[in-house]
């Protein structure tokens, strides 16, 4: 199977090239992380981030053909070749496949990605209808893959403005639960022409979400919820 | 040559479960602490735990953390330290209500309590029937955990180094561990942390197998820097063998689909379980369960054309109940095995999950080894929590759920712990002169090496190794040859060569350096099993079927140097009930 990957070390590169690999799959390689791994074995300089190989940590985000994805969640028998295996755009390159990630974490610890109520716990648990906690599907189980953010053009232009669709899915999760007492804080927070609103509903988040989230139907929500409190 | 220092009150190696439940308690004491983490937090393999914590919250049917204790005395075969396991029942719940102030999102009952789901081992009144005790969210109670977990480190302001990778301990001349010695791996700059504390946190290292639900960062880094640092390891030929994990793939099915009432099924579509434990049937221990398993194989009854895996059936369950409560095994079903299971059968096989051995603790997550005949004498300024350490809770087999709260129960006292003891511990003691200089002599031979093996093909090797010497069933013959094999595997790892000698982000270097902790852990897993002349738990011994509770009712100790063997007694004595003897177990 024919792979074209970018490659770019600053230690030892001038500018970043594509690299090309064509190696023969076994029969129990079915995902493109397999595939990236024995491309590994014959080039161990080659860097990439991977851990849990279920699509549950979140580390081996890539642009795959064109589209954001996890490596380790992505069948090989669906690519078209030869797979052109690029970083996460729109952030800046360490090397290889690695992405440096800071400015996607700072945008999610400034929602505050925590709950906030200072009541006093009781002594068990606090109570929460299933209904209630429904709200939470959907929302919680983000991996913090970046895949949405970084096929996101306003988060590329704003990468320091625009809270993007990962951090505003979190923003939402803790809106959404009955058990935060900062709702209006967190609203207070987003009520801001870019940090919320420089989200254009072009739904590219949506289309790319490995765990098949919906960060735009969030962002709306969140809106929703602001239009409300203003009326 | 000088390396740069950094000082702090206390750091934690490892950023998952243990490792930031323990961060937590130093942080909002006002410690300066440092958490160090090969990935962020939220990637370490907490994440990947499904089915639930265990804890007698009672929300569902009667329960009682004696029962609790009972269980899992009983499915620890009884190697388990019973102070440490009345300690872990008795805290559970009240850990979990405090997850649940932090805002993990739990499943939940009509009533608004946490919603629990039977699991393995776990009954009500001293084995009498199964209960639900795992406290859930929906399948992914690990990634909800984790994630709710580091958000209350963000908000506690907890210091992380992210994608580092801490590299050896320092000990000083008395022994008392002041500090580690880590590599930036974005850079490949290696600093000197002074503290008055360590903690290891580094989870478990079910990388040794070839076949594993284990994630690439499980390579058993805290162990292969305690054995470096002369503490010995307990208990490591116990390795939890999970019944289901996806045929070939390996990826983990939760218990939690047996406790929502799937079945196992062999290819003339019997419940054999119903055979090898009549009363907890297909939730009976993972070690009877793998065991049952491979025997059906064994026996010609296996599935698929190579008759090499048994059928996890939960279709009955119907898609309500496998949307609401077992999503995410859906979503691997359907990716990893090509099957629906809201209409077929998963194909399953007893795959490596977790070391119930490690780095020998007190329940205050001490670091404790044999000194002056004394088998638990503390190692000043070290401790270990979570699957790198052997409390010991699990004994020779795991119950599914107590790993989750073994993080939960065992971080917070560690870090409780921790609080106080800095309190009368106020100075930092002086580091040796040397420190740092035995980790950059293992750094500059693999950035020195010119010619030799791979990295990966050792690895391979390694896992082969442990894989067909040390699985499911065990023989002297097989030990035997596995431990020779293995010291000659260890030999070669000393000889690998690194061809990509960048500074930037060198993975090739950092699994050079995971592989020297890997066999560390297999030799120790190999040397154990060797030694240890009984089945008891997950050792199973086809040449020594029974449990010997009057030669072998003790925990095994292994040291790196030498490869030497040693034994301490079981803590069969709780803190405050009555001893549960052992006995013949029957589920």
């Amino acid at each position: 199977m024919k792979f074209s990957i970018y490659r770019f070390n600053p230690d030892v590169d001038e500018k970043p090239y594509m690299q090309d690999y064509d190696i023969e799959l076994g029969p129990t390689d079915r995902m493109l992380l397999d595939a990236i791994l024995k491309i590994k074995e014959m080039d161990d300089s080659l860097a990439l981030r991977k851990s849990c190989r279920e699509g549950v940590c979140g580390s081996d985000g890539m642009n795959i053909n064109g589209k954001n994805g996890l490596a380790c969640i992505t069948p090989l028998k669906d690519l078209k070749e030869p797979v052109v295996l690029r970083p996460l755009p729109g952030l800046p390159v360490i090397r290889d496949l690695i992405v440096d990630m800071g400015q996607f974490f700072k945008q999610y610890n400034s929602i505050k990605p925590y709950l906030i109520n200072d009541a006093p716990p009781p002594q068990k648990e606090r109570l929460q209808s299933p209904e209630d906690r429904e709200e939470l599907n959907g929302l919680y189980e983000c991996v913090l893959c970046a895949c949405c953010s970084t096929s996101c053009p306003s988060f590329w232009w704003n990468p320091d403005k625009f809270v993007g669709p990962a951090a505003l899915l979190q923003a939402y999760r803790f809106i959404a639960d009955t058990r935060d007492e900062a709702t209006n804080e967190r609203l207070d927070n987003l009520e801001d022409p870019y940090r919320l609103f420089r989200c254009h509903t072009i739904m590219n988040c949506v289309d790319v979400c490995p765990k098949g989230l919906n960060p735009t139907k969030a962002i709306g929500k969140i809106k929703d919820a602001l239009l409300k409190r203003s009326v | 040559m000088a390396l740069t220092k950094q000082v702090f009150d206390t750091v934690i190696v490892g950023g998952g479960g243990s490792g930031l439940r323990a961060a937590l308690q130093l942080a909002e004491a006002g410690y300066r602490v440092a958490v160090f983490s090969k990935v962020f937090p939220t990637r370490s393999h907490t994440v990947a735990a499904q089915g639930g914590i265990g804890a007698s919250l009672g929300n569902m049917q009667e329960d009682n953390w004696l029962w609790h204790m009972y269980d899992t005395i009983k499915g620890s075969d009884y190697l388990g330290d019973q102070d440490a396991i009345e300690y872990m029942c008795r805290k559970a719940a009240e850990v979990v209500y405090e997850l649940e102030h932090f805002g993990m999102p739990f499943d939940r009952n009509p009533d608004g309590t946490i919603y629990q789901r039977p699991f393995g081992g776990h009954s009500q009144n001293f084995g009498e029937k199964p209960v639900q005790r795992a406290c859930a969210a929906a399948d992914r109670t690990g990634h909800a955990m984790l994630h709710t977990l580091y958000q209350r480190n963000v908000r506690a302001r907890c210091q992380f180094f992210i994608e580092w990778m801490a590299l050896d301990l320092i000990r000083d001349s008395e022994g008392a561990v002041v500090g580690i010695v880590a590599m930036e791996m974005e850079t490949g700059q290696v600093v000197v942390f002074q503290s008055k504390s360590v903690v290891l946190a580094t989870g478990g290292a079910g990388r040794i197998y070839r076949s594993s639900t284990n994630a690439y960062i499980n390579t058993g880094d805290g162990m292969g820097m305690a054995a470096r640092a002369g503490i010995p390891l307990e208990d490591m030929e116990f390795w939890q063998f999970h019944p289901t994990g996806v045929a070939g793939a390996g990826v983990l099915i939760t218990e939690g689909v047996r406790g929502e009432g799937g079945i196992l099924l062999n290819s003339q579509g019997e419940r054999f379980m119903e055979r090898y434990a009549p009363t907890m049937k297909d939730l009976a221990s993972r070690d009877v369960v793998s065991r049952a398993m491979d025997q059906e194989i064994k026996e010609g009854r296996g599935v698929g054309p190579e008759k090499d895996h048994v059928l996890l059936k939960l279709d009955h369950l119907g898609p309500d109940v496998i949307n609401k409560r077992l999503p995410g095994i859906r979503e691997i079903a359907i990716k990893f095995a090509h099957v629906d299971p809201i209409k077929e059968p998963i194909p399953v096989v007893p795959t490596c999950h977790y070391q119930m051995g490690g780095i020998p603790t007190n329940y205050y997550g001490q670091v404790v080894v044999p000194k002056n005949g004394n088998p638990n004498s503390i190692v000043p300024g070290l401790y270990a929590i979570g699957e790198c350490a052997c409390v010991s809770v699990h004994g020779a087999n795991r119950l599914g759920t107590n790993s989750l709260l073994d993080l939960l129960v065992f971080g917070k006292s560690a870090g409780d712990h921790l609080v106080e003891w800095l309190k009368t511990n106020p100075q930092h003691r002086d580091l040796p002169k040397d420190a740092g200089d035995f980790s950059l002599s293992r750094l500059a031979r693999i950035d020195g090496s010119t010619s030799g093996e791979s990295v990966h093909e050792v690895g391979a090797e390694i896992r082969r190794t442990v894989q067909n010497h040390a699985g499911v069933f065990r023989t002297d013959a097989l030990l035997s040859e596995g431990v020779e094999k293995i010291k000659e595997v260890a030999e070669r790892v000393q000889r690998t060569h690194v061809k990509d000698k960048s500074k930037v982000f060198n993975t090739a270097r950092i699994e050079a350096l995971e592989l020297e902790n890997l066999i560390v852990v297999a030799q120790a897993t190999l040397v154990s099993a060797d030694a240890r002349k009984e089945s008891r738990g997950a050792h199973a011994r086809d040449d020594f079927k029974e449990r010997d509770d009057k030669n072998w009712l003790k925990h095994s100790l292994w040291y790196l140097e030498q490869n030497r063997m040693d034994y301490k007694p079981v803590n069969l004595k709780p803190l405050t009930v009555e001893s549960f003897e052992p006995k013949v177990r029957v589920y």
